[in-house]
């Protein structure tokens, strides 16, 4: 499908962003305003991932229609997370494969795209406006990186801010135990797995952590504060749009 | 008599394993071999993906066509001079091997390696009727003298360090001097290699499982590394085969395949040490071998699987790469999931051979991560199918109560964004006035969140809200 | 019903067919008649297979010595008895390859049939050497018997160079020619190194049931 000249973007800003951390939202507008963009954001929940999960399908389906529905109209829908990307791109038309909303599940999915994904694949974006001279680690989200095939996207983005110098830790693309619903319903073990990755990152010693969903970030920086580390954990999109210089998940506000 | 399954208290389980020093170590150790091994034989094959795809399609064209692929090795297995049994159950097939063992007056049996024998709780019900069956995988030895059931469905000892296995040994050999020196592992192997050795040369019957059944020429085929499933198959006057039936595939070159990705899978061994095919009892002019062969077919819940959605499952060629890849089987073990097999393939074989009545936890305990999937020899998409089981648990009401009440609170408000939008809205400000600090240490109804991890503050407002007002200007 | 009709029938109704249906026979037929060649990796696709059956089999801790003519079989076998410090003593089988070759010329002793488990050094000689993983592919038959592959703590192998194929599936036709399509021997052992195990603590231990040391002796050239 050819771009448009002026893409219209429905943003899907996922719940998560929308309840505790909007500066995500904002970050993602700019990035896709600055790259050409016209972006809307039509009302909106969640896309149903924590009853899908549950089994509860009938939640999942109720809560999916109003979505397709909603942004239906748009060029494409963009998603600042890989969990949400990967269940509007993917489990929709799973969900509805045998439903008379097939075609329009099918349709609305083939235009879901994660954030960086969107940027580099589809807008070629390759120049990024920003600064941050700093070292940065990066966590692979699972959803992102084994059903969207997000790695290398906010990768090349990263690597086109000004001074930033990215370093892997060890098993970044090893899960971090949030899992939605798993990190509590199975707390003890969601806990013991996100220590490993806080080991991780401590023992990479970046100062800043960065990933593409906000569930994993909670998760993390959770674990990092509870062990009284000094990491700064943000979206990568924060860093990406110019607006880290909001206080990092799990730190206080600045008087 | 069958394994018994355990997956009821699978969160009390989850908690001593993580409480238990040794058991952490033991799976900190094995986790970084497994994936490291099978990473580097990966990257030494470049076919391996294409392969992947091989080994799946012939496995779904096996299946598809089960029914006459099976005649067709049995008709094999005949004309060799072997004989094929079939049973239903794990009763059955238990009955099957104490007839053979009686007509045979066997008091002993060696074994080896055999997760459909665990299936069948072979062991025990060749006890009871005095019959004394000695494993002689060494892993398999190591927890049959501690009474314990295998934690891995090919490191069965995974889950223990040497020196719990020094001690056992300690406890166990009598009759050989107190104060020697089993500190090392090498020590350790070497003890128990002569120990059963002595059990080779006695044993009436040997016993093995079937890694694969070929039905083009009606052939058994074991992997090992140790060389005890070829010694307890070859020596003895008698050999039974375990197997289920799905463990069939059409052809020589098909299995060839399969054997590319196992082992690569397994243990990043290009090939295991032995990989043997047995066809039949002995012929005229062999030196040595069993006189009699015998192959006993298993069902025990794969028929009622092969019709259902969980089909794929039965690809499963037991390699275990997705419990070696799995962040809560690394955390935990196979233990706690409480049936003999723990993981993944586990978390959605059991509930299908066994019930899912009491095995709910298993597909629940997953952070659908996928990084089973992705290591699948045989592509099987068990994500997919782990919520599938999930699907099936919410229809029958499985599960705690108060978490199906919370979704449906939550789902009620989520259906309507009028009502969501403000209430959201009120919360998250709330939180953000109560949350300074930037986190919360501790809250009310969150304990299982904020026991070990602070729960980030909102910022406040929500991104709609937001968005709306700017809209607005 | 017998377990069997049941089994069968559970499979049908699974499948929703009924066991006669033409195109699936066929299907079936097909494939075991004439079985199909599947991913075959370029690996063993070489022009040195010999070269590549030694580096593989090295790897895998088998230690490989070249010969150039099978009557410098015994010498080579009773020196690296010799190097090993073993007693200059081993059995075989009838296999009448082995038994022709000048062993006079050597102070070994050699048994003959099947181990009691006693003995310290087994040889056998390899229907076939598989290049693409450095395995041997050693058959039961009057020759070589099978226990003998498993009991020694030492085992040497006789490989012929021109019994070393690329990959799998040469050796399958191999196996065929001699045997006859759908026959195989009693049994087939591809035998990939020494035995081990990785049980305890994942060390890896070379000897755990089967022999400790495997040594393969590549006698002649491939002909051209």
């Amino acid at each position: 499908m050819d771009v448009p000249h002026k893409p219209r973007i429905g943003l899907f800003v996922t719940c998560l962003v929308d309840l505790f951390r909007p500066s995500i939202g904002w970050a993602a507008v700019k990035l896709l305003e600055d790259a050409g963009c016209h972006v809307e954001v039509p009302v909106q929940t969640c896309c149903g991932q924590p009853a899908y999960n549950s089994g509860d399908r009938r939640l999942a389906k109720d809560l999916a229609r109003p979505v397709i529905e909603a942004f239906a109209a748009y060029d494409y829908i963009v998603v600042p997370s890989g969990s949400c990307a990967g269940m509007l791109a993917k489990h929709y038309p799973a969900l509805f494969a045998d439903d008379e909303f097939a075609g329009r599940a099918d349709a609305f999915a083939a235009k879901v795209y994660e954030l960086s994904d969107f940027l580099v694949t589809v807008l070629k974006v390759s120049a990024i406006d920003a600064e941050f001279p700093r070292r940065v680690t990066f966590h692979d989200a699972c959803s992102g990186l084994r059903e969207l095939g997000i790695a290398d996207q906010p990768r090349k983005l990263l690597g086109a801010v000004r001074g930033l110098d990215l370093v892997e830790m060890d098993d970044h693309t090893r899960c971090c135990g949030f899992g939605g619903t798993f990190a509590v319903k199975y707390g003890e073990i969601s806990a013991a797995i996100v220590d490993e990755k806080a080991e991780a990152a401590e023992k990479r010693g970046a100062p800043v952590l960065l990933a593409g969903d906000l569930g994993c970030l909670m998760n993390i920086a959770g674990r990092l504060a509870r062990r009284g580390s000094a990491i700064e954990v943000r979206h990568f999109a924060e860093v990406l749009a110019g607006m880290a210089d909001t206080p990092a998940i799990c730190l206080p506000r600045k008087r | 008599m069958s394994a018994p399954l355990n997956s009821a208290d699978f969160t009390a389980n989850a908690h001593r394993a993580l409480g238990d020093a040794h058991l952490q170590q033991a799976l900190h150790v094995s986790r970084d071999g497994f994936i490291a091994k099978r990473t580097k034989a990966v990257a030494r094959l470049p076919e391996f993906e294409a392969l992947r795809d091989a080994a799946r399609d012939i496995k779904a064209h096996t299946l598809a066509h089960l029914d006459l692929y099976l005649e067709a090795y049995e008709a094999k297995v005949r004309a060799c001079g072997g004989t094929v049994h079939y049973a239903a159950t794990t009763e059955t097939a238990n009955a099957i091997v104490l007839d053979i063992c009686r007509r045979h007056g066997a008091k002993s049996i060696a074994k080896g390696k055999s997760m459909i024998g665990e299936e069948m709780g072979l062991n025990a019900a060749l006890e009871a009727q005095g019959i004394t069956p000695v494993e002689t995988d060494l892993g398999e030895y190591v927890i049959q003298i501690r009474h314990e059931m295998p934690s891995h469905i090919i490191a069965p000892a995974v889950h223990l360090t040497k020196d719990q296995i020094a001690a056992d040994f300690h406890r166990i050999h009598k009759g050989l001097p107190p104060e020697r020196d089993l500190t090392e592992p090498a020590a350790l192997l070497t003890e128990a290699r002569k120990i059963l050795r002595e059990k080779f040369l006695a044993a009436d019957i040997g016993i093995t499982g079937a890694n694969f059944l070929i039905a083009e020429t009606g052939t058994s085929i074991i992997v090992t590394n140790e060389g005890n499933g070829d010694l307890s198959q070859s020596l003895p006057k008698v050999h039974i085969v375990l197997a289920s039936i799905e463990k069939l595939v059409p052809t020589l070159e098909d299995a060839g395949t399969l054997l590319r990705v196992l082992a690569r899978s397994a243990t990043g061994q290009d090939m295991s040490v032995y990989t043997t095919l047995s066809t039949g009892p002995r012929r005229a002019g062999d030196p040595d071998g069993p006189e009699e062969y015998h192959v006993i077919l298993l069902d025990n819940g794969r028929t009622k699987m092969l019709g259902s959605d969980f089909a794929e499952m039965l690809r499963c060629i037991r390699c275990g790469a997705c419990l070696n890849h799995c962040p809560v089987y690394q955390s935990i073990g196979g233990h706690a999931y409480g049936s003999i097999y723990p993981g993944p393939m586990g978390s959605v074989l059991t509930p299908g051979l066994f019930g899912l009545d009491h095995a709910t936890d298993l597909p629940n305990a997953s952070t659908l991560c996928g990084a089973c999937e992705s290591v699948c020899p045989v592509r099987i998409p068990l994500p997919k199918l782990l919520r599938q089981w999930r699907e099936r648990a919410f229809a029958r009401h499985l599960g705690p109560e108060t978490q199906r009440l919370g979704l449906a609170f939550w789902g009620f408000f989520a259906k309507r964004p009028q009502l969501y939008g403000p209430a959201v809205r009120i919360a998250m400000r709330g939180l953000a006035l109560l949350g300074g600090r930037g986190r919360f240490r501790g809250l009310p109804f969150a304990n299982d969140w904020t026991a070990s991890r602070d729960f980030p503050a909102p910022q406040g407002e929500t991104f709609q809200a937001q968005f709306a007002a700017r809209k607005k200007t | 019903m017998s377990d069997r009709a049941k089994i069968f029938a559970d499979i049908r109704r699974a499948l929703g067919v009924t066991g006669t249906e033409a195109a699936r026979r066929r299907a079936v037929d097909e494939r075991l008649a004439d079985p199909p060649e599947s991913v075959i990796p370029v690996r063993g696709q070489t022009a040195d297979p010999v070269g590549l059956f030694r580096a593989e089999a090295e790897r895998v801790f088998a230690t490989v010595e070249m010969v150039a003519t099978a009557g410098d079989v015994p010498v080579r076998i009773a020196g690296f008895l010799r190097a090993k410090n073993l007693p200059p003593r081993l059995r075989k089988g009838t296999d009448p390859y082995l038994a022709a070759l000048p062993w006079a010329a050597t102070p070994l002793t050699l048994d003959e049939g099947r181990s009691d488990g006693a003995d310290q050094v087994g040889l056998a000689h390899a229907f076939a050497g598989i290049a693409e993983t450095g395995t041997l592919a050693l058959v039961s038959g009057p020759g070589n018997p099978t226990t003998l592959n498993f009991l020694p703590e030492t085992h040497i192998v006789v490989l012929e160079a021109q019994k070393i194929v690329g990959d799998y599936e040469t050796f399958w036709c191999e196996l065929r020619a001699a045997y006859g399509a759908g026959a195989m021997p009693r049994t087939v052992n591809f035998i990939t190194g020494p035995s081990r195990s990785a049980d305890i603590e994942q060390t890896l231990l070379l000897g755990a049931h089967g022999p400790r040391a495997l040594h393969i002796l590549i006698v002649g050239t491939v002909s051209p």
